[in-house]
């Protein structure tokens, strides 16, 4: 047999764009496993009060500092919180500032950056100094002044992450707006009579996706942190409210004697940003119909 | 063929802005093109030729000038390079291009379907999607797209096949004027004449105006009933396709026919060889843009830039000394 004429003359099945996605996704291993600890952690934000076994703030001082054992499989903290209650009700802080405070950054930073791309000149000139100038300062710092204004708390918390982090997705998005507005598709979309936004929605975005998704999926990750390093200053979520950063840093005192305290919040960060990346990859090949096969 | 006048191109001009000054790629261009004519437009890299392709139909707005479109149901004009961004929405329906690049034309994140379909979607043809299939499964057996390519995307096609996507849409939205920007010159030979022959059926079919831009003389010989040579910017020479070919007055366009190898072993013929490079677009002297390398420039020519005249009935040129240089 020639294997080489069969493919040809297989007419390809038709699916909605969305469903084409998915499958595509789904044969990457990696994706789904990333897309699994995903909705693991989305619904243990979710149903926190049903599956932690402890309260995540009720202190218990008999028993401070316990190793991991059957009553509390990843320990107990310096006031004798159960360490895994406190994660579960962490993942519904530390998801919310990460993809909330990413949202805002993306949806500003990219209508931003996708604005001072296509229409360059001026406007362009304007919007992108103003991204210099709170480039030039440090993004922690930057966070620190916001939300210092704004007063601290939650939403103050994802607002000042997510407006530090502007300044990068709108400088990436604009860059590879700029290298597709020249394609000569655009001009052809341009010929048949697409509107500037048409034009900007559905030729200029998913042709610069891949590396805005990239850079969110990290963003996330830093996110995290960013609020992390923020509760830790007092500035963030207040104790004794649970958060992996704040519990990160919290155990740091401790670390020589009772490293599981560092561990486990640190681990859960770990595997939160670990399964983002694989999601990133999977959905920006996913994305791209050159890659299939 | 009738001879209305269907476009009227008055004293087109598209100067860029460069650091080094203005660039003259489109200079006080001026002619006529008939009611259901192919007027080819030849010229090397670089003289023009799109941006001129180009500022026909508005997708860059020109300096100054005017582009006259006659109107479907009157003998009136409308000037496409003054109308409105809504005027000219309806317009893109009338004027349309066909890509030189069959590569970089079609977005690669949409499939066959998706691509023939946009102009439709843009312009709100159908409002029912049965309509809407009808005349996409239609437009892919005009350009000849079997049916079972509709859901490939372009980067699993060949050249020509992606050439006839652009074809397919540029004719979705039945134009009557189609400026085919070189389609045929990133593809293979044999590809190259199948996509002529395809254009010149839908012409013949449908009563296409075409503005067929090329550098390749003898494609463009295949195809127009007249033929225009630019040079820097400027048409210098104008008129139909038998007739530029058996007694061109422009000594460019001498040079230029020189040029094209001939498969015969045993003809000799007198080969010109132009001198020197293409002098630069950006602020040019008010003289003949050829006369630097031309061997008949005398001080007339260095002096002032000759006008586009008409020397014979229909044949139209811009140089001085075209009556003595005939043989």
């Amino acid at each position: 047999m020639n294997e080489n004429t069969v493919p040809e003359l297989v007419k390809r099945k038709r699916r909605g764009a969305f469903a084409e996605v998915l499958f595509r996704l789904s044969k990457s291993p990696l994706a789904m496993f990333g897309l699994a600890i995903i909705l693991l952690l989305i619904f243990c934000a979710l149903f926190a009060e049903v599956i932690s076994p402890y309260s995540p703030i009720k202190q218990d001082l008999m028993h401070m500092f316990e190793t991991p054992s059957a009553e509390h499989w990843l320990g107990t903290d310096e006031f004798g919180r159960d360490i895994l209650s406190r994660l579960i009700f962490g993942a519904r802080v530390s998801l919310q500032v990460g993809f909330i405070a990413v949202g805002i950054a993306l949806v500003v930073g990219g209508m931003l950056g996708a604005i001072s791309g296509y229409y360059s000149g001026w406007l362009d000139n304007s919007i992108m100094r103003v991204m210099d100038v709170l480039l030039s300062i440090p993004q922690t710092l930057l966070a620190i002044a916001i939300v210092a204004a704004l007063g601290p708390s939650l939403m103050n918390l994802m607002i000042a992450v997510g407006i530090s982090a502007v300044p990068t997705y709108a400088r990436i998005v604009r860059g590879s707006v700029l290298s597709i507005r020249s394609m000569e598709f655009i001009e052809a979309a341009r010929s048949v009579g697409s509107s500037d936004l048409r034009i900007i929605l559905r030729h200029i975005i998913p042709n610069s996706m891949a590396p805005i998704i990239v850079q969110s999926t990290l963003g996330v990750a830093s996110a995290i942190l960013n609020a992390a390093g923020l509760s830790f200053i007092g500035l963030g979520i207040q104790p004794p409210n649970p958060e992996w950063g704040a519990m990160l840093s919290g155990g740091r005192q401790y670390i020589r004697d009772f490293p599981h305290m560092t561990l486990y919040p640190g681990l859960a960060i770990m595997f939160t940003i670990l399964a983002l990346n694989f999601l990133g990859d999977g959905l920006r090949d996913a994305l791209d119909p050159k890659l299939k096969r | 063929m009738n001879d209305e006048k269907y476009i009227i191109v008055k004293n087109l001009k598209k100067y860029f802005s460069t650091k080094r000054g203005k660039l003259h790629a489109v200079d006080d261009v001026s002619f006529e093109i008939k009611k259901g004519e192919t007027l080819g437009l030849v010229g090397e890299s670089g003289c023009g030729k799109s941006t001129l392709g180009r500022c026909l139909i508005r997708l860059l707005d020109s300096t100054s000038g005017e582009v006259l479109l006659k109107n479907k149901d009157n003998d009136n004009y409308v000037d496409i390079t003054k109308v409105n961004a809504a005027e000219m929405k309806a317009l893109r329906k009338r004027v349309q291009i066909v890509f030189q690049d069959p590569y970089s034309c079609l977005n690669p994140r949409l499939s066959v379907w998706e691509l023939i379909a946009e102009p439709l979607i843009v312009n709100n043809i159908y409002n029912n999607s049965a309509d809407m299939r009808k005349r996409i499964r239609e437009l892919m057996d005009t350009v000849g797209l079997a049916e079972r390519l509709e859901n490939s995307y372009p980067h699993e096609l060949d050249g020509g096949r992606r050439q006839r996507i652009g074809i397919a849409r540029s004719l979705a939205l039945n134009p009557e004027f189609i400026v085919l920007d070189e389609p045929v010159s990133a593809l293979d030979v044999c590809i190259q004449a199948q996509i002529l022959n395809l254009l010149n059926t839908l012409q013949k079919e449908f009563k296409y105006t075409y503005v067929f831009i090329s550098h390749n003389l003898s494609v463009v010989r295949h195809v127009s009933d007249r033929i225009a040579v630019m040079y820097l910017g400027q048409i210098v020479e104008l008129c139909d396709y038998q007739e530029l070919f058996k007694s061109p007055l422009h000594p460019y366009t001498q040079a230029l026919l020189s040029a094209i190898p001939l498969a015969k072993v045993n003809v000799k013929r007198e080969r010109i060889i132009l001198e020197g490079d293409v002098p630069s677009p950006i602020e040019p002297p008010n003289a003949c843009r050829f006369a630097g390398r031309c061997r008949y420039a005398c001080d007339k020519c260095r002096a002032g830039a000759p006008e586009l005249k008409e020397h014979t009935p229909g044949h139209f040129v811009a140089c001085y000394r075209a009556g003595e240089l005939e043989k």
